[in-house]
This record gives C-alpha cells, sequence and structure tokens, in this order.
C-alpha cells in the first residue's frame, strides 16, 4: 500500500496522521511534509503512526530530521504506535530514547502538557 | 542456483517489490511466520541501500536480489555493482553505507549514517557483507523448513 498523509490541530499540537508504508520511496513525502509544518510555525508535532504498516531506516532518518527541526524551535516531535512490527526497529536502533512513544494521541498530547 | 532471482532497475519504487518477493519466497521456503517481517524489513533495507548507491554512481546498473531455499535455511543475497572507478570514476563506490558521508553535503542529511546496516544486522542471525569484483555483497539467512526447490 502506498502513503496516505493527513495533518489536524488538536489542543494546540499538530497531529500527522501517516498510513501505509513508509520506505524508501514514500519517505521524500513525509519528509517535504514535516519540513512544510515547520516552515508553517507547527513546533509542536505528534505523529499517528498507528496505520503505518511498514517503516525502514529511511522513515527513521525522515523522523529524526522533523525532530531536529523542531527541536532548533525548541518544539518537539512525539510517536504515536502500538505496534509490535513498527516498535522492534525502534529498539534495534536505540531510537526509543530519542523519541516519546506513546499508546494513543491523546496520552501523547497528556504527556506534551505535562513537560510544559 | 537461486530458487528465485531477481534484477531490477535502481529506482526506489522497485524496493517494495522486492520485498513483497523475499516475503513470498520466505513464506514458501518455509520460514517461521513470525520471522516474515525481520526478512521483509532486511530485504528492504539491503536493496534501499543498493538503489540508494546506484542513483549515485551506476543508475544504469541494475541492483541484483537472490533468494535461496538451502537445507534448513533461506539465504537471501543483495548485491550492488559499485566500485569506485568502474561506474563512477573517483566515486567512493561500495556506498560505503553512508557513513563517510558528510553530513552538510549529503542528499539526504536526516539519514544517521550506517542506520541500514546495523538495522540489518539486528534483524538477521546471520550477516555477511563482502565485497565483490563489481561492488558489494549483503548475504544474510534465516531457519527455514526447506520446503520447496
Amino acid at each position: 500500500m502506498d502513503l496516505k498523509l493527513d495533518h489536524h490541530s488538536k489542543d494546540g499540537i499538530e497531529i500527522v496522521d501517516v498510513e501505509g508504508e513508509i520506505d524508501v520511496y514514500t519517505a521524500p513525502r513525509l519528509r517535504e511534509l514535516l519540513i512544510e509544518l515547520v516552515n508553517s510555525r507547527f513546533y509542536q508535532l505528534v505523529v499517528n503512526m498507528e496505520k503505518v504498516e511498514f517503516l525502514d531506516s529511511t522513515g527513521l532518518g525522515v523522523l529524526v530530521g522533523g525532530l531536529k527541526r523542531v527541536r532548533a524551535h525548541d518544539g518537539s516531535l512525539d510517536l504515536v504506535c502500538t505496534q509490535e512490527r513498527i516498535l522492534k526497529i525502534f529498539r534495534i536502533t536505540g531510537l526509543t530514547k530519542v523519541f516519546g512513544i506513546h499508546d494513543t494521541v491523546d496520552e501523547a498530547i497528556a504527556a506534551r502538557r505535562a513537560e510544559k | 542456483m537461486a530458487t528465485v532471482e531477481l534484477t531490477f532497475t535502481a529506482l526506489p519504487a522497485h524496493v517494495r517489490t522486492a520485498r513483497l518477493v523475499a516475503t513470498a519466497v520466505a513464506r514458501r521456503s518455509g520460514v517461521d511466520e513470525s520471522l516474515l517481517d525481520e526478512v521483509r524489513l532486511a530485504v528492504g533495507e539491503a536493496c534501499s541501500r543498493a538503489v540508494e548507491g546506484h542513483q549515485l554512481y551506476c543508475p544504469g546498473e541494475p541492483v541484483r536480489l537472490a533468494l535461496t531455499d538451502l537445507a534448513g535455511r533461506f539465504e537471501v543475497e543483495v548485491t550492488d555493482t559499485c566500485v569506485p572507478g568502474v561506474h563512477s570514476p573517483g566515486g567512493p563506490g561500495a556506498i560505503a553505507d553512508r557513513a563517510g558521508a558528510d553530513p552538510q553535503t549529503s542528499a539526504d542529511a536526516d539519514f544517521p549514517a550506517g542506520l541500514g546496516i546495523a538495522v540489518i544486522e539486528g534483524l538477521a542471525d546471520d550477516v555477511q557483507i563482502s565485497a565483490t569484483a563489481a561492488g558489494t555483497s549483503i548475504r544474510m539467512s534465516w531457519p527455514s523448513a526447506g520446503a520447496t526447490r
């Protein structure tokens, strides 16, 4: 399946809904969206990966790049993911220590609020 | 002789096809269902790495994927042809897993160097990366029931 991207605001945080496969072919589209959001001054992001079916290191690179960009503006990029197959690649690469990974969008928003 | 051999133009769009073929052959070779995600991801990583290297240094050359059902093992070999001076004089060749890429000048500065290989090594319990006459070979394998040939 191809990649579907959407985004909306919730409680002042921009939620990016990602569906499908994030790989070397589709990852540039996610990168473009994250750059576009940062350029539009959205610095608090939550990427909802609950409908992501496949993620490779190119996708991880895009998420790390997004995190780097929002942090340059004192922002944040949290993830929502409960799928073991996706979480495994974050664990292998040690990126579970880099990203806040939550079970639901509401939980991610609450965690972000609690840190403020 | 490989059970299934696939060569494809070095385009990102074809990496998904390579993943699908590898997963289908692994399943038919008797690789446990619980390992199929690992096969799919590791093959995708190896093919992505090869495609990116080919696009930089030898875009006209195909990437080769060989899937072999051995006795009790399912073996995958991804071969690129990125050797310095062969297709691109002075090119760094063999992709070097972008480990030496300057993060300021790399086309994909978001990519943490070496992550693709790190993922492959984390997924397959048997990985061999070697230089060939024409480029680099990544060979990896998983246990299988050796169901078919």
